[in-house]
């Protein structure tokens, strides 16, 4: 893609790489046992993946979030489960320690957390709050110089590897009467370290997809954290989240780009060699023109994140970009996976194949990071809509 | 310490290759340009030295078209700690002779305790470089090796020859060949990456090397014909009547395939 820079392109060529040798090779297996591969996470570690976005001051690579969004879109062509490890690590875990913790969070969990050396989750989405995040019933309260936390997290991801070290929490913290005379509850992030007695990581989802990929429920039943372990400001807990969410939006559409380019790359290499009739399946226009839509798709979802992406890193609005990069490249993910499925004909079908994990994992993409309809209402509410 | 890699720049070793019928030469437009693998192994050997020696000073060499800079610049990024490029439209064609006096006269220019080298590139495969540059630079040569230890003032380290292991050593300065046996090479992380655009990139012509292209005083060697490979042709079948074993053992020693 020719916006991208000489050390950029450098970049995504070898996680390229690194994907196809070292993450393909043991992705069925992963999917397969719902088993995340710690030996993988730390191979990453050492390349700096998750250190990609941070200054050299933190142990980081030096890079922007435009790297570590063409890391992610490289990754995700092959293994998605091992590309929102990433996204979510990088992202939910320590982003925000980054970008809000005091000197001594920062001190405690970032060297970690860059290196790949340990993770941490980032716990929004409750049982009775999930797009509506504001309905959050998970509370914590100041008793002297600790907070107690209770409630229940559900769908966390790297909530429960063998190396996370937190998950940083979103609870009501207490109410807000606005000027008009309305209540509205105070929302704070606050860091739970795993191990906290009260703190329970419940057992690995049965998921349809990104089966390898480590996500949990979570219960805290009378959890006490020092005070010091509140992440930015008190009350500012909604507003530090919502910039989180909107950089994972461009993150988010940058893995399906992977996995519509995954999709694609597979249906090629498939269709070229594949004879029925007589002939390869390529000779056919109708599959030729199906292979032409999810190139043009996989081409429209790169431009919509590389534009968000370079317009975060700019310093500039890129609230509706990231909506629209979201929307279009989760589209291009699940219909690709469905054209390249039907490609494979009953192969497709088979949890072996690559495309079969793509089908499977790609749903989750209008999901997950806001649903579709909610960047939908992102999309309508920037263009002054009531919605 | 000084170790020169040379290192190439091939058509992609899992892609399509192909030649071009008039000049002989790879069709460079038919696949993507990567660093072929046995170099990157070589680099490898070295960056895995300095890692443990910190006074190890490792330079990436490669004689190739100016549009290979950057995938020589991949060495950069994995940890070398310079580039020589010797790129020069003369030398387009250059066969093995004209191809060991070049790179030895950059060697020589560079200066050396040591060079490592593959065994063989992927693409032309000729395997005698190594060798010839020892010649040209009159010091010890040790080919094909399985394993490698350097020391201040020697390298070793193993062969596998039909049947056993045999081990080698030489004083430095030496140019050593390695096989396919030593392990993967690291990626470059990013940080890697950026930092290559700021290490010294010398790119050289054949002149300031004081190399003739033309001169043909020493033997060349001259292509006489090329050809396309011939299409696979369909294999024998054994259908397996009772006798298959016994069929398929015949074949496989008619064929002197066992
Ligand atoms: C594998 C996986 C990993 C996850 N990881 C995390 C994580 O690390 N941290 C975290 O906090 N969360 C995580 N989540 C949760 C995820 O973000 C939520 O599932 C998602 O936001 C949707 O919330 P919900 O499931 O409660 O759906 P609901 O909010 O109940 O929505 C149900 C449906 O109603 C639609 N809908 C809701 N409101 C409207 C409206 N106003 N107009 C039209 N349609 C509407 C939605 O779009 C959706 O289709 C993860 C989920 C999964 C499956």
């Amino acid at each position: 893609m020719h916006d991208l820079t000489d050390e950029e392109q450098q970049l995504y060529d070898m996680v390229c790489e690194f994907a196809d040798t070292v993450v393909a090779p043991q992705a069925y297996e992963a999917d397969r046992t719902h088993e995340l591969s710690m030996d993988v996470v730390a191979q990453m570690g050492e390349l700096g993946l998750f250190g990609l976005p941070f200054p050299e001051e933190v142990g980081g690579q030096g890079g922007d979030y435009m790297a570590l969004c063409l890391a992610i879109e490289a990754l995700a062509r092959v293994d998605q489960s091992i590309a929102i490890t990433l996204e979510a690590g990088v992202g939910l875990g320590a982003m925000p320690i980054y970008r809000h913790g005091t000197d001594e969070q920062k001190a405690e969990f970032l060297p970690d957390l860059v290196a790949g050396r340990a993770l941490g989750g980032f716990g929004l989405t409750e049982p009775e709050a999930g797009s509506d995040a504001g309905a959050t019933r998970t509370t914590a309260v100041l008793d002297g110089d600790e907070w107690v936390v209770n409630g229940s997290k559900q769908f966390i991801t790297n909530s429960g590897t063998p190396i996370t070290r937190f998950v940083t929490v979103t609870a009501v913290t207490g109410e807000r009467t606005r000027p008009d005379g309305t209540v509205s509850k105070e929302l704070s992030t606050i860091i739970v370290p795993n191990g906290t007695p009260g703190f329970t990581v419940g057992p690995g989802y049965d998921k349809s997809g990104w089966r390898a990929s480590d996500t949990h429920p979570l219960t805290f039943d009378d959890v006490r954290v020092p005070a010091g372990n509140l992440l930015g400001e008190r009350g500012r807990g909604f507003a530090n989240f919502l910039r989180a969410l909107d950089e994972g939006r461009i993150a988010i559409a940058a893995l399906a780009t992977g996995a519509a380019q995954g999709c694609l790359d597979e249906a090629m290499a498939y269709a070229k060699t594949r004879n029925v009739f007589g002939v390869p399946i390529a000779s056919h226009q109708y599959i030729a023109f199906t292979i032409a839509g999810m190139q043009a798709r996989v081409h429209t979802a790169r431009l919509a994140w590389h534009d968000a992406a370079r317009r975060a890193d700019a310093g500039l609005p890129f609230k509706k970009e990231a909506a629209i990069a979201k929307l279009v490249s989760s589209d291009a993910a699940m219909l690709n996976a469905r054209d390249a499925t039907q490609i494979f004909g009953g192969m497709g079908f088979m949890n072996e194949t690559t495309v079969a994990r793509h089908y499977r994992d790609s749903k989750i993409l209008e999901i997950g990071e806001g649903t579709n309809e909610v960047q939908l209402m992102v999309i309508a509410r920037e263009l002054g809509l009531a919605a | 310490m000084k170790i020169i890699v040379l290192v190439k720049e091939v058509p992609d070793t899992y892609g399509e290759r192909k030649l071009d019928l008039e000049t002989g030469l790879a069709d460079r437009a038919a696949s993507e340009p990567v660093l072929d693998e046995i170099g990157e192994r070589a680099l490898e050997v070295a960056l895995a030295h300095a890692d443990a020696h910190a006074d190890t000073e490792v330079v990436v060499m490669s004689m190739a078209p100016e549009s290979a800079a950057t995938t020589i610049r991949k060495g950069l990024a994995m940890g070398a700690g310079s580039a020589v490029h010797i790129a020069d439209p003369g030398l387009a064609a250059a066969d093995l002779g004209l191809t060991a006096r070049t790179l030895a006269a950059a060697i020589r220019r560079t200066g050396f305790d040591l060079v490592i080298t593959g065994n063989l590139s992927t693409d032309g495969s000729g395997g005698v470089i190594p060798a010839m540059l020892a010649e040209l630079l009159e010091v010890p040569n040790a080919t094909a090796l399985t394993s490698v230890e350097i020391t201040d003032g020697s390298v070793s380290g193993t062969r596998d020859v039909d049947g056993g292991t045999m081990r080698v050593s030489a004083p430095l300065p030496a140019v050593v060949s390695i096989t396919e046996a030593l392990p993967d090479a690291r990626f470059p992380n990013f940080k890697g990456i950026m930092a290559a655009k700021k290490k010294p990139f010398e790119t050289v012509s054949a002149a300031d090397l004081g190399i003739e292209p033309e001169d043909l005083s020493a033997a060349w060697s001259i292509m006489t014909a090329i050809a396309e490979k011939p299409p696979r042709t369909a294999g024998t079948k054994i259908t397996d009547e009772g006798d298959g074993g016994t069929r398929i053992a015949e074949f496989l020693i008619e064929n002197r395939l066992v």
